[in-house]
């Protein structure tokens, strides 16, 4: 049963048309990749999932619900968490209060009890922290937890921004370029990351990147996006060896 | 965790031994009349700072038009005590319902606009506030609401601001405050982490709106006259001044700014041709000097010095 299925979606932004005729689908548990050359419109895709755009035409499932009509917001509270390209962390806030901030709609106190501190606010307010706490320490965060996100070197940001996606606690997870900007041996590691979240927390993951090394080493399933449109589909190996692909990322011959 | 639950405490109790030694030397005549008025005056301006802060500093929508809300709020409450001999209190939670729901009405549409787009709506829905109440002869026009009773008095303002400054200090500090702080640092990553950016920047406006109403209740109470020039816009940018003086998200700060703004325009009473030079020579200092206001967003209770009157618990 696939947990995520968009069909013919298609996103026109005045005559240009950034995703034309998008399938896709995500099955349960899967990790899969979206690949494509520079403008290919993988984030735009990603933001059509998300919410961020609403597409022109087609339909996008999640779970067996259509997704369409609804905001962001609500898109992130059925299941669906993700990170940026460019991180968005909030960066006068500390580390702590960037993972808390996504338990914000799991949060039952209303705003009588927030403000006279009755009822369940203490003992959810202390569930929180502790929870919190427990991301950070996952990724390695939990001694800098009072530390300003910004301030915080470039290969952390990236981690408190999965940390933060999974604190939503989302059943699909989109990850945006996580490698960008990071060495091979930082991908390495992200990559053995991401591989142990997907098992700890019984995860789907789709993922956008540009390092071939880390997409073909964990993604089970690669899509590759230019202009707009899927150009290809199938496992690493096959997705290697299409001449479309390495047409699209190299050129073709000059006959 | 009850830990600030006896911090609250203990700040609530040495603020009541203020408040005694305070209203004592008001009963003894020790403060006169003058130094009386400007109290008050510094009562009303914490909350309106305070709650200004609400929106501008916690929640980053920047809002111009706090007077107007202390308008509704002042002439609400006086027509509930003057026109339907309503007790004072039901005055003031009247004014406080119709400059919120005012709020609200007036959020739901401009809160989506931003920075600079959002400002110069506020300020025009602040002048438009005012301008409907200079042409209603029901409250007086433009000669102002005259005949209402003095029924603010010290104890009462004390009492309102410390429940406005800890009613405010309590949002911020919940899960639906941190929602808020999300709005102002990123709007699309609070809105792609699940807060409902739209119900939130309207709440912060609302409950502002809200306080604002209370203030100016305060206000008319104390004045006998609810005068629509005391609502214009230049005074919803001295609210503004206390707020970025003290520092854009720093409940201390805006108190620290309030205190000082009106000390200041309070002692140069006598200079009136000074006072605006010296006003607008300390915010320039202040803008090269300390741009993020005299606190940033730090409270005085985050300061080293109280940790360690805690016994040095992280």
């Amino acid at each position: 049963m696939s947990l995520l299925k968009a069909e013919g979606v298609s996103k026109l932004f005045g005559g240009l048309k950034a995703v034309s005729n998008f399938d896709m689908y995500v099955n349960k548990g899967e990790l899969v990749g979206l690949i494509g050359p520079n403008g290919a419109g993988k984030t735009t895709a990603f933001n059509l999932l998300t919410g961020v755009y609403q597409p022109t035409t087609g339909t996008i499932d999640f779970d067996d619900k259509s997704l369409l009509a609804m905001k962001p917001y609500q898109i992130t509270q059925r299941g669906i968490a993700r990170t940026f390209q460019n991180i968005r962390l909030f960066s006068e806030l500390s580390v702590l209060d960037n993972v808390k901030i996504a338990y914000h709609f799991h949060v039952q106190y209303g705003l009588f009890e927030s403000v006279f501190r009755v009822g369940r606010y203490f003992k959810e307010e202390a569930e929180i922290e502790a929870k919190a706490i427990e991301f950070l320490k996952i990724f390695k965060l939990d001694d800098k937890k009072d530390e300003i996100a910004k301030n915080l070197p470039y290969g952390a940001q990236r981690r408190l921004e999965i940390a933060r996606a999974l604190a939503a606690q989302p059943k699909l997870l989109l990850l945006d370029e996580p490698a960008a900007g990071m060495n091979p041996q930082e991908t390495q590691e992200l990559m053995t990351m991401i591989r142990w979240i997907r098992e700890e927390f019984g995860l789907t993951i789709l993922l956008i990147e540009h390092d071939m090394s880390l997409v073909m080493g964990i993604c089970e399933r690669i899509y590759v996006l230019e202009y707009g449109s899927i150009i290809a589909s199938g496992v690493p190996a096959d997705i290697k060896n299409n001449p479309e692909v390495i047409r699209a990322y190299l050129g073709s011959e000059v006959e | 965790m009850n830990l600030s639950r006896i911090k609250d405490i203990k700040i609530i109790a040495l603020s009541i031994v203020g408040f005694a030694i305070i209203q004592l030397l008001l009963t003894e005549n020790i403060i006169g009349s003058f130094w009386e008025l400007n109290i008050i005056l510094i009562g009303i301006n914490i909350i309106m700072s305070v709650s200004l802060n609400l929106i501008n500093g916690y929640t980053g929508q920047f809002s111009l038009g706090h007077a107007g809300f202390m308008a509704v709020g002042a002439y609400v409450s006086a027509i509930l005590t003057v026109k339907f001999q309503m007790p004072f209190l039901v005055g003031l939670i009247g004014g406080a319902a119709g400059a919120g729901t005012l709020g609200f009405l007036i959020g739901l549409p401009t809160l989506r606009l931003q920075g600079d787009y959002l400002a110069i709506a506020t300020l025009g829905l602040g002048e438009i506030i005012r301008i409907c109440i200079l042409n209603i002869s029901y409250v007086g026009g433009a000669s102002g609401f005259m005949g209402i009773p003095r029924y603010t008095n010290f104890a009462w303002t004390f009492f309102i601001v410390l429940f406005s400054i800890f009613f405010i200090k309590n949002f911020v500090n919940s899960s639906h405050g941190r929602a808020c702080i999300a709005i102002r640092e990123n709007e699309i990553a609070a809105e792609a982490m699940g807060v409902d950016t739209t119900k939130y920047k309207v709440m912060a406006f609302t409950i502002g709106a809200a306080f604002a109403g209370v203030a100016g209740g305060l206000f008319a109470h104390y004045f006998y006259i609810a005068h629509p020039a005391s609502f214009t816009f230049m005074a919803s940018f001295n609210y503004l001044t206390m707020v970025v003086m003290g520092g854009l998200g720093s409940i201390t700060g805006s108190i620290v700014g309030a205190v000082i703004l009106t000390f200041i325009s309070a002692a140069l009473a006598s200079w009136p041709e000074f006072r605006m030079i010296i006003y607008s020579l300390a915010l320039i200092l202040l803008m090269f000097y300390r741009p993020q206001g005299l606190f940033g967003n730090i409270e005085l209770t985050d300061l080293k010095i109280f940790k360690r009157f805690k016994g040095g618990r992280k």
